[in-house]
């Protein structure tokens, strides 16, 4: 592979040929902040966060996804670029409870200013979206941003979709389908502000096809899709990151070798997760290694459910 | 391609795919020639293998197997993966000659991408073997009754050991039959649940002069025991490694403290040893697993530096700079080939031990649902939104045949016992074959009803292929 020269904020800079730019960038030490990217996925190039400038080109280009070209004049940090990353944030955090994006998803946050609240009252709890059906349009107040806030669909002790947090990136629906699992349980219903994410005919998740390997939970950047474990904690208040620890070890129950991390929270697994980068499943597992792991742990044993 | 088999005929497709191969001139002679042995009676034993008598046992139309034979031999690289469908037969080992034979026949083994694969059902079944957990084998896979490698450990642990192969475990319950075995020492396995012929196994382990169980829970074996020695998950409450089915050994870690009694296997152990005489010290995982680098070669360059640094490694990996092998038997390939060639060997088809008769006129054979594991010591605990329970899943035209609805709970009987349980409508089966899973003994024991006719070369018990009838109850 050969290098590919490049100007990157004002300096020259080498990214191999067939380089993303975020990779380029990164390449050069510059970080770019994303919402819908996974290294280790195709990029489902939806959430438009990464967004660079390019000369020569009229729009501004997203990292993730443009590739690196000789000669290429890019600004990762121009007042555009940063003006539009803060735009696309708050119009984000306006609609979806980005509460749970990841800490340096929060830290770029902080770095834009940004302020959802910046056009008018936010976030309307009660919003139609509660009640309504993928693909279903009501007419909004204009009073308020319109929000996708909705009660979480808690169908079963595994996990729980709380699609008031979802910006609808796909990488869900990817890794349902051909990402990952083949099992295509799930896919976008309905049109613009009212496409959601759901089953077949919105029947629950146990009856549907879903296999419960919780692939899906894997690659949620904004915390929308997530272990009932995690859940219930957050919701009583109890889920405590400083007291977690996380320790990697391998599945219990095939040979396939999966590697498995544990989120250890006072004695007691509250999450399990695996590796996106490791080669023997790239983060991919089932429902026994994502959820059985309740048969460890100090709580006292004799029998066998 | 899905070819529908019928249980216990693999033998008979894959004889009929070799006939088919050959036939159609689609053979690897320069491998056959130079890395293999026997392919002229293979060939003649295969012979009267065509296709239609190949259909006429298998039940897979001419048409399929003649698909399968050429896509398979064309292929730049194919794998043939199996599990405990080929294995789990009065002759499992004979199942896997037949598919060995076919990698021989096109040289699909030894390359990149091209092999013959086991896949393992257990995270450390492989891991089991590679520690010597096998009744003739030592660590690393090194033969009990050869003098000069046994007597490597006697040195090492100053003590003689027994110099002649010990049971598999079908002739371990054959020998408590007998009288000959009176003490088990059962660690992290349920067989009074898990065997074939639950009741005899259950019967057997009554009569013992002592059982010892350790295990994680309480389970229907360790209710026999006079010993139960509580024991720390391997996976999570205690360090140590795994080797998965591509023979990479990964470590495991200790995340979470074990329940107040619950020790690590090597604990137990190191304290049963010490009660009997002999102190062993208290080694931690790594110093042990440096005690069998030292007397394992094929594991001698796997420290656990390396293991953490690497993401595990796959045997063998015979010093610190060996990678590991990707794969196995590329040695076959060299010109000429190292070691050994490997041996054609002819296999015939025989049927299963439990006949199908107009008495018992439903095949049955018993599996795991993706959900549950084993016999549901561990994912019963978990609440699954997936769990079926224990069924018994018949194919529509049977349900209707019988007289029977979904979920009405019928009796299953077979030469060896009888169970009830409810009828699930299956689809993917076909008139005339069940399945039930193992993983619900407390609901349904299904073992009650499997025939523990083994094979006499692995000792595995034919749990794939029981006959049985199903009947109305009330009827």
């Amino acid at each position: 592979m050969s290098g590919l020269e490049f100007i990157l904020d004002g300096e020259r800079a080498v990214a191999p040929a067939g380089s993303t730019l975020i990779r380029a960038l990164s390449a050069n030490g510059v970080e770019t902040p994303t919402l819908c990217y996974l290294e280790h996925t195709s990029a489902p190039n939806v959430c438009r966060v990464c967004v660079v400038e390019v000369e020569g080109s009229r729009p501004l280009v997203p990292a993730c996804s443009r590739l690196l070209e000789e000669g290429m004049v890019v600004s990762s940090d121009s007042s555009r670029v940063r003006h539009a990353r803060k735009l696309v944030f708050e119009m984000l955090a306006s609609s979806v409870d980005l509460s749970l994006v990841s800490e340096e998803t929060g830290a770029w946050m902080r770095e834009y200013d940004v302020d959802p609240g910046r056009f008018g009252p936010t976030l309307r709890t009660d919003g139609p979206a509660a009640s309504m059906r993928p693909g279903h349009h009501e007419r909004p107040d204009g009073l308020s941003f319109a929000s996708v806030a909705q009660p979480p669909l808690i169908q079963d002790d595994l996990y729980v979709r709380d699609y008031a947090k979802c910006i609808l990136c796909y990488q869900c629906v990817n890794a349902c389908g051909p990402e990952a699992q083949n099992t295509f349980a799930i896919s976008v219903a309905g049109r613009g502000f009212e496409a959601r994410i759901s089953t077949e005919f919105e029947i629950g998740l146990p009856d549907s096809a879903c296999v419960y390997c919780g692939n899906c939970i894997a690659v949620c950047p904004t915390g929308a899709l997530i272990p009932r474990t995690e859940f219930d904690l957050r919701a009583s208040g109890g889920w405590a990151a400083d007291r977690q620890s996380v320790t990697r070890t391998v599945c219990p129950y095939c040979g396939v070798g999966c590697n498995l991390e544990l989120t250890v929270q006072d004695g007691a697994i509250v999450r399990v997760d695996s590796p996106l980068d490791h080669d023997v499943t790239s983060g991919n597992l089932c429902i026994k290694g994502r959820f059985g792991f309740s048969h460890v742990g100090a709580q006292p044993r004799s029998e066998p459910a | 391609m899905w070819l529908g088999i019928d249980v216990g005929s693999d033998i008979a497709l894959a004889n009929a795919v070799g006939r088919e191969i050959i036939a159609a001139g689609l053979t690897n002679d320069e491998f056959i020639r130079s890395a293999t042995t026997g392919f002229d009676q293979y060939q003649e034993s295969v012979e009267p293998w065509t296709l239609e008598r190949g259909e006429a046992v298998t039940g897979v139309p001419a048409e399929g197997i003649r698909e399968l034979a050429h896509a398979y031999a064309k292929a730049g690289t194919a794998q043939l993966c199996w599990t405990l469908g080929i294995t789990e037969h009065h002759n499992g080992s004979d199942n896997v000659f037949a598919l060995i034979n076919l990698a021989l026949l096109t040289g699909h083994v030894g390359r990149y991408g091209s092999g013959l694969v086991p896949i393992r059902g257990q995270n450390n079944v492989q891991g089991g073997g590679d520690m010597g957990a096998l009744p003739n084998k030592l660590p690393g896979f090194q033969d009990v009754e050869n003098d000069e490698l046994r007597s490597k450990f006697e040195l090492a642990w100053g003590s003689p050991l027994p110099a002649k192969n010990g049971w598999n475990i079908s002739q371990m319950f054959d020998a408590m039959e007998q009288g000959d075995l009176r003490s088990l020492y059962v660690i992290g396995e349920n067989p009074a649940q898990s065997e074939a012929q639950a009741e005899r196994v259950r019967d057997l382990l009554r009569g013992l002069d002592s059982l010892i169980v350790q295990d994680l829970y309480l389970t229907k074996t360790a209710e026999l025991a006079d010993v139960v020695l509580p024991a720390a998950a391997s996976w999570a409450e205690a360090d140590g490694t795994v080797t998965s089915s591509e023979r990479r050994v990964q470590r495991v870690r200790k995340a979470v403290e074990a329940p107040e009694g619950a020790r690590a296997d090597t604990d137990i152990l190191s304290a049963v040893a010490s009660r009997l005489g002999t102190d062993l010290g208290e080694p931690s995982a790594e110093e042990i697993w440096n005690e069998l680098r030292k007397l394992s070669p094929m594991h001698a360059g796997m420290s656990y530096a390396r293991l953490e640094a690497e993401g595990g490694l796959q045997w063998p990996c015979r010093s610190e700079d060996d990678p590991g092998d990707l794969f196995l038997h590329g040695r076959l390939w060299a010109n000429p080939p190292e070691g050994p060639l490997a041996p054609f060997v002819p296999v015939e088809h025989v049927a299963p031990v439990d006949e199908l008769t107009e008495e018992y006129p439903i095949r049955l054979t018993t599996g795991r649902h993706l959900e549950s594991y084993n016999t549901g010591v561990q994912t019963g605990q978990m609440s699954s939104p997936k769990r079926l329970g224990g069924t018994i899943d018949l194919d529509p035209h049977d349900v209707r045949n019988l007289g029977v609805e979904a979920g009405e709970v019928v009796r299953v009987i077979s030469r060896r016992g009888a169970v009830e349980a409810p009828v699930r409508v299956d689809r993917n089966l076909r008139p005339g074959l069940a399945f039930m899973a193992f993983h619900f003994p407390e609901e349904v024991d299904v073992n009650v009803l499997t025939i523990d006719a083994w094979d006499p070369r692995s000792g595995t018990a034919e749990f794939k292929a029981s006959a049985i009838r199903v009947e109305k109850i009330g009827a």
